[in-house]
């Protein structure tokens, strides 16, 4: 046993048991023990602040998920209604008169505070019903409209009643108003559609997506049709066809650096020439797709040479060795066998557009327009830019209704950044 | 190996296929191969032998113009097939390789059907008019590759889903289909097991019966297997070309006869 302990060829004996060894062995595993730490104890941090912004997002964000209607019964009082043009009746007489008559206490005095419970929509929505059908004239119909976003925030709990009333948005007798509405079961909080479906508005009770998620996608979309063949194209022929020199080296060198041009840089250059050179139209989805089509180029013709590099040299053999030509060979084998890299990397590249906020703010996407833009050229903002538009309004219902925002470009991020990594592990290929 | 069995030298009296003269390669700087002389005969299986990095390949991959698409590499001298320059500006290197065709170390099949694997080269080059031409052309080169009875039922099934012996056979039944008059190997059975390798070199012996085979091998006992005439390459140089048998028992040359029995390389 001690000779199969003490041996060794150098010029000491080596004794595999002895103190010193064993303490090499020691330190050894605590030094794994303790780089293991580190990296459990940074990828904790990372997950931790992740739940901090998404349990910070939800929680303010979960309130603009539902939105306070009121259901009110009114009457199209002939003696308001103007006979030559309907659509300019005194409504909002008929709706303060429908209110006093319906909320029990209310004298012809607090007509005007209980007009303020429901949103500034309650008066189109009546002009609207009185075109469709003008035999409502005299008759009695039930609404059922969004409460405005004082009242929101009070059906919400989200209003202080410890506050002195001077500093409170609503006054003691409105609370007991709109109490005494929901005593009669009048005040429900059904599912925001609005947030998805109505364009921005400057009232946060009738604000939603509609134009921004139009805007970002024909933004999108352009971006998409642009940046996708131009940068594809680009990255075969570097890739496969140029002449390996300086004038390819130069090329590929300032490919990496527009890829680090940070983006603002290119919402100037789209201001100065799409706009100011070329005349293009201001605040259009259009421009916008255009711009980042400039910062998407660079990410997809690296994503797709490295998705080109990576098609092993074997098959190119090959397809050469059977008489293939160079173009058949790129067309027919080391491109489809590219696709999914190539796919993967416009997905990533198109994610990243879709969150750029500073270069569509300089082409005036961050305009207040009140209707989704019904072709790319018309002015609209994009999500992120509607973002920022939100997060800087004062009305205390746009604070949830901006985290909502987040919410919903997070949900399409997640979506493309899944996208991509299905495709990779769909395509995922052993050679 | 006591296998130095030498194969049967029926032929020796074919005309040459290629002809090559003071074939030069240079990698850049690098002078690969030296004043190259070589007469490659129809109908006869013939292998390069040498040390690793002696230019076996690199002479290889002059015959079909591979080496064109290595940028830095610069060949001279003259190649004739069938008396015919293929260095010459008139010759289209694409069509000579459907001519010339080429099996690889590390078989690799296209990441396609065993069907558009074979199919794909006669496609390319319009050698079909028809569906039924181009099932014939199929089916006759994996015969003549010996690989039809294992894949017949399964044509649409991926060629990277067979063995290492099918996908190298899968290649030779590839490289058959554009109906070449040459066909070089550049170690086809390096990446195979024993038994994939005899029945690859079974069939290279078949092979000869239609086409002129060049075969870059390590193994001298696969040269001496499969091969009627041998070519020795030692650093760039040709040193020795003749008769397989000659070179095994009566080499010529003194690092021939090092390399023979296995003192150098
Ligand atoms: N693409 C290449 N670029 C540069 N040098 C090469 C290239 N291919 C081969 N060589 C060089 O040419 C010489 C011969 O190589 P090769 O023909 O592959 O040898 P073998 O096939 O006999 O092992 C070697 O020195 C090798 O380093
Ligand atoms: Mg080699």
């Amino acid at each position: 046993m001690a000779d199969a302990t003490q041996t060794g060829i150098g010029p000491r004996p080596v004794d595999w048991t002895s103190e010193e060894i064993g303490a090499r062995v020691r330190r050894r595993k605590a030094s794994e023990m303790r780089l293991k730490m580190v990296g459990l104890a940074a990828i904790g941090f990372a997950f931790l602040m992740l739940a901090i912004l998404m349990v910070s997002l939800i929680a303010t964000g979960w309130q603009a998920m539902t939105q306070t209607h009121v259901r009110i019964d009114v009457t199209y009082d002939p003696a308001l209604i103007n006979e030559a043009n309907p659509a300019r009746s005194n409504f909002r007489q008929m709706l303060q008169n429908s209110l006093v008559a319906q909320v029990p206490g209310a004298t012809a005095e607090d007509g005007r505070a209980l007009l303020g419970i429901l949103s500034n929509a309650a008066q189109f929505t009546m002009r609207d019903r009185l075109l469709a059908d003008p035999s409502l004239v005299g008759r009695t119909v039930t609404l059922n409209v969004p409460a405005s976003d004082p009242y929101d925030l009070l059906n919400k709990g989200l209003i202080d009643h410890e506050t002195p009333e001077e500093l409170r948005r609503v006054k003691d007798n409105e609370i007991a108003f709109f109490g005494a509405l929901a005593a009669q079961g009048r005040v429900t909080k059904p599912l925001n559609t609005t947030l998805l479906t109505s364009a921005d508005s400057r009232f946060p009770e009738l604000a939603g997506l509609r134009g921004a998620l139009t805007g970002s996608f024909y933004a999108l979309l352009t971006c998409f049709l642009l940046s996708f063949p131009i940068g594809i194209g680009a990255a075969i022929y570097l890739e496969e066809f140029a002449p390996k020199n300086k004038a390819s080296d130069f090329i590929e060198v300032n490919i990496n650096n527009l890829a680090a041009v940070p983006s603002v840089v290119f919402g100037l250059l789209g201001l100065a020439v799409f706009l100011n050179w070329l005349g293009l139209p201001r605040s259009a989805p259009f421009v916008g797709g255009m711009v980042l089509a400039l910062m998407t180029l660079p990410t997809i013709i690296i994503a797709t040479r490295a998705a080109l590099k990576a098609v092993p040299a074997s098959i190119r053999e090959a397809a050469l060795g059977v008489g293939a030509s160079r173009q058949q060979v790129v067309f027919h084998h080391v491109v489809p066998l590219a696709m999914p890299g190539i796919l993967t990397g416009t997905i990533i590249g198109l994610a990243q557009a879709l969150g750029q906020t500073a270069p569509l703010l300089l082409i005036g996407m961050n305009a207040f327009v009140t209707a989704a833009p019904a072709t790319p050229f018309d002015p609209a903002t994009a999500l992120p830019t509607q973002i920022f538009i939100w997060a800087d309004s004062p009305e205390r219902g746009f604070v949830s209704r901006t985290s909502a925002a987040i919410l919903v470009l997070l949900g399409f991020l997640v979506l493309m950044n899944g996208l991509a990594i299905f495709l990779r592990n769909k395509f995922e290929r052993k050679w | 190996m006591n296998d130095m069995r030498i194969a049967e030298r029926t032929v020796g009296t074919n005309a040459a296929k290629i002809s090559a003269r003071g074939v030069q390669v240079y990698y850049g700087e690098t002078h690969a191969l030296k004043d190259v002389d070589v007469d490659i005969l129809d109908r006869t299986v013939t292998a390069f032998i040498g040390p690793s990095g002696c230019g076996k390949s690199t002479f290889l991959r002059c015959l079909n113009r591979m080496n064109d698409t290595v940028a830095i590499a610069r060949v001279e001298g003259t190649i004739l097939l069938d008396g015919q320059d293929i260095y010459d500006k008139r010759i289209d290197p694409v069509q000579l390789r459907a001519k010339v065709g080429m099996v690889f170390q590390k078989p690799n099949p296209f990441p396609k059907s065993i069907y558009d694997n074979v199919a794909y080269g006669p496609k390319i080059h319009g050698l079909t008019r028809n569906k039924g031409e181009l099932d014939e052309i199929v089916e006759s080169s994996l015969r003549k590759a010996a690989l039809w009875n294992e894949v017949k039922g399964r044509l649409n099934d991926p060629g990277t889903g067979l063995s290492g012996g099918q996908q190298q056979r899968l290649c030779i039944a590839r490289a058959v289909a554009t109906s070449p008059e040459v066909l070089l190997m550049d170690e086809p059975c390096s990446a195979l097991d024993p038994i994939a390798t005899a029945q690859v070199e079974e069939l290279i012996d078949e092979l000869r019966e239609n086409y002129a085979v060049v075969i870059v091998t390590h193994s001298m006992q696969q040269a001496a297997r499969v091969s009627q005439r041998t070519a020795f390459f030692h650093l760039g140089n040709l040193v020795e070309y003749g008769e397989t048998g000659q070179i095994f028992t009566n080499p010529k040359d003194t690092r021939t006869e090092s390399y023979i029995t296995g003192r150098i390389g």
